[in-house]
């Protein structure tokens, strides 16, 4: 199983309508990352009222209640000076990390952490997903949304990962003979108008009633957290980098927005902040790490980090804890009795697009 | 010390002065850079969300400029190489002209790459010395330094030339020409590395083959002389500088090869895709048919390639070629033809399908196209300038005169009309 097919029947632009070629518009979806509206929709309302106000005049308003524009200058003027963090001393990283945490609780009203624990000593950070348990309820990527502080609502939500709908029609008995004679008399395919197998109809819009649909099978990506990521090669500023203990991490204060890396990725794992970010004050989630889940700014490039706030700290990630099923399994790889490498040693184990030689740390696996 | 002043002076007091066409012309370009500082302060305040980019297409009309742009900047060795090496006479005497036009091209690169960023605010970090580089990984990173130094060589080269014809003294050929040489293969480079910066992602399957490079070259090397011509027959008509048939005729020639070649690669690129049809070839397939229903992109493929068909005809018969009203014509189908193949027809299919195979339409919004209109404008601002003060240096108005003030400037009062480019 190598690369994913192509999307036949939905268009999606950023902006309006997710558009069904064969059968008119079928209803009103969000940004890239839009997902089932039906999820989403009692969400939507409660931030109908939040999203009035934008983010700017939210910290314009918190500036001038809590803090002088001197000093809220100064800790801008201090973030844009900042170096790579990757190349700090461990002092300029409490710094920084210091400074965000004073902005950050700040702009949400709330007392925000900025963690910065390093790599572990002996990790390497994998994950392995069962494709057969997957029911295609999305609860991943909600709980991601909910953890990793994305920007949520019309036209801005990012979504780290995105649940593919396969569907087996190709498969069904009537079409198997629909190969067609070409001029000459040569046979195309048992099926040429539409490629016979599974084909990844990778459909990530779907809207259904119930999960898990009648003969759909579904596929749940996000980053692959790659061995050798090229992302990680193209980026011309060295802000995003694989961390020793597996993960590739941006430093989003160090990012340019130049979008070398979406290009890059075999995955389509990245998302960019178009605008500010629309991240409510409530739903903020205030545990955060820098280079994970920390609040973005506008103009830069995120993507799923293993919820490197969690990990580093011994707990799962939140997709992980979310899934229903128990599809979802993380661990560490150099350890032979962890879930993951007793799962890589003991099922039918694949990964995505093998031939881009990335080498994912992120496996598919059937019982 | 002195001198060099005074030819600031007498450089900057020439190319203000001018007639009221020129006026026009330049008040016309600001109206559009108005624009631009509209569309940038947008960008800055709200990031790019005016622009019709997307999470599946993240690249659009500014990427496609610069790609274009790095073309028309490469396209100058078209008029130095014959110059320097071959000796062309009536290409040497204009070839400070090329080099003018390299610079403005070349910024204007770089105002395409501020409008396409993310954060612009951020661009030291991408600077040489005070910013961090991937090298030798990353593709952007030497672009950016390919193309900072073909700047760099660009102006030192054609400053000294008219900084020498300004005050009389003979150029030091042991500094010009090594640098003269230099800016020959440099030039190559530029536009090699920004091929390099699209072909070496196998993520995206449409740009993943070796032929980029020498595709990006051929067509450059026929959108540029494209516009050298028409600037050439601009500035014979409005300006007392005569530029000779002959360097005309050669960059004819050039045009035409080069687009034969273009020509032929694409034909090639087409057959190796198309005959196999694998989905690698999904974005080329979307581009000159539509795929799933989504032609969008179909009509600007064919108008390209029916432009530059139609151009290298014209081009390729000699009793046309030598006619300079078809030639004009030919030539700005030439120009519109590759621009549009490396804009709607190489950038954005690129992006479509997605390496997760969904098919996600890019429409370019109004600020998208204000912005890139006023990146123009300010690179024709620059060109402009740049090409009134080099004629007026070259035909003799801004010399330097030793004696007294009152003289220079009334030397270089002359009346000469600006060119009003394209």
């Amino acid at each position: 199983m190598a690369a994913p097919g192509q999307v036949r029947r939905k268009h999606v632009t950023n902006k309006e309508k997710i558009c069904n070629p064969e059968g008119g518009c079928t209803c009103a979806g969000q940004a890239p990352g839009a997902a089932a509206a039906e999820n989403i929709s009692s969400r939507r309302n409660f931030l109908k009222s939040t999203s009035m106000l934008s983010l700017n005049s939210l910290l314009g308003t918190a500036a001038l209640m809590t803090m002088s524009d001197d000093a809220q200058a100064n800790t801008a003027w201090a973030e844009w000076f900042q170096g790579n963090y990757r190349l700090m001393s461990d002092e300029e990283k409490a710094r920084a990390r210091a400074r965000l945490e004073r902005r950050y609780t700040r702009e949400y009203g709330k007392a925000v952490t900025v963690d910065g624990t390093p790599p572990q000593e002996g990790v390497l950070m994998g994950y392995a997903l069962n494709i057969k348990k997957c029911i295609g309820c999305r609860r991943c990527a909600k709980a991601c949304v909910e953890e990793n502080n994305t920007s949520r609502g019309k036209d801005q939500e990012i979504e780290w990962i995105r649940v593919l709908k396969m569907e087996k029609g190709e498969f069904s008995q009537e079409k198997m003979n629909q190969g067609y004679p070409e001029g000459l008399g040569i046979q195309v395919g048992g099926n040429a108008y539409s490629p016979a197998g599974v084909v990844m109809e990778g459909e990530h819009y779907y809207q259904p009633k119930a999960v898990p649909e009648k003969d759909s099978v579904y596929m749940p990506i996000a980053c692959m957290q790659c061995e050798k990521p090229p992302c990680v090669k193209v980026c011309p500023v060295r802000t995003t980098y694989r961390e020793a203990d597996g993960p590739v991490v941006i430093d989003y204060n160090w990012c340019i927005g130049c979008r070398m890396c979406m290009s890059a990725c075999p995955y389509w794992a990245r998302r960019f902040n178009w605008s500010d970010p629309n991240l409510p004050k409530e739903a903020m989630n205030p545990v955060t790490h820098y280079l994970g889940n920390r609040p973005r700014m506008k103009g830069v490039v995120e993507k799923c980090t293993f919820c490197i706030q969690r990990t580093r700290k011994g707990r799962y990630p939140a997709c992980v804890e979310a899934c229903p099923v128990g599809a979802r399994k993380f661990g560490n790889l150099l350890d032979p009795n962890s879930e993951v490498s007793r799962i890589i040693a003991r099922k039918h184990v694949f990964r995505l697009k093998v031939e881009q030689n990335t080498f994912p740390k992120f496996f598919y696996f059937m019982d | 010390m002195d001198k060099l002043k005074k030819f600031a002076v007498d450089y900057v007091t020439y190319v203000v002065k001018g007639s009221p066409v020129f006026y026009a012309w330049i008040a016309f370009l600001c109206l559009l850079i108005l624009g631009l500082l509209y569309g940038t302060f947008l960008h800055a305040t709200d990031g790019l969300r005016y622009t019709g980019l997307t999470d599946q297409v993240h690249d659009g009309l500014y990427l496609a400029n610069f790609v274009f742009l790095v073309g028309v900047a490469a396209a100058a060795v078209t008029i130095v190489f014959p110059a320097y090496v071959y000796h062309h006479q009536a290409l040497h005497k204009v070839a400070v002209l090329g080099e003018m036009l390299a610079i403005a091209a070349v910024v204007m690169c770089m105002l395409f790459i501020v409008s396409h960023m993310g954060r612009p605010d951020r661009l030291w970090h991408m600077l040489p010395i005070i910013g961090i580089y991937n090298i030798p990984h990353s593709m952007l990173a030497w672009d950016t330094l390919v193309l900072l130094g073909y700047l760099i060589l660009n102006f030192v080269g054609g400053f000294y030339y008219l900084y020498k014809k300004y005050t009389g003294e003979p150029l030091n050929n042991k500094f010009y020409l090594p640098l003269i040489y230099v800016s020959i293969v440099w030039a190559l480079s530029i536009h090699t590395v920004t091929a390099f910066l699209l072909n070496t992602l196998p993520a995206r399957p449409m740009w993943h083959h070796s032929m980029m490079p020498i595709r990006f070259i051929s067509t450059a090397f026929s959108a540029g002389p494209a516009l050298i011509i028409l600037i050439f027959l601009i500035v014979r008509t409005r300006t007392r500088l005569w530029i000779d048939n002959a360097a005309i005729d050669l960059l004819a020639t050039i045009v035409t090869y080069c687009l034969g070649l273009a020509l032929f690669l694409t034909l090639s690129e087409v057959v190796t895709s198309l005959y196999a049809n694998t989905e690698h070839a999904h974005g080329l397939y979307y581009l000159m048919f539509g795929k799933h229903g989504f032609t969008d992109l179909v009509p600007w493929f064919w108008g390209s390639v029916a432009a530059n068909i139609v151009a290298f005809v014209i081009l390729l018969t000699p009793h046309w070629r030598k006619n300079y009203r078809l030639l004009a014509l030919a030539c700005v189908l030439a120009f519109s033809g590759i621009w549009v193949e490396k804009g709607m027809g190489l950038l954005v299919p690129g992006f479509i399908p997605t390496p997760i195979g969904e098919f996600t339409q890019y429409f370019p919004t109004t600020l998208e196209i204000l912005v890139t209109l006023g990146n123009w404008a300010v690179g024709f601002f620059i060109l402009t300038v740049l090409l009134k003060g080099a004629i007026g240096i070259l035909l003799g108005d801004i010399r330097y005169v030793a004696t007294t003030p009152e003289m220079a400037t009334s030397a270089s009062a002359g009346v000469v009309t600006a060119p009003e480019s394209v």
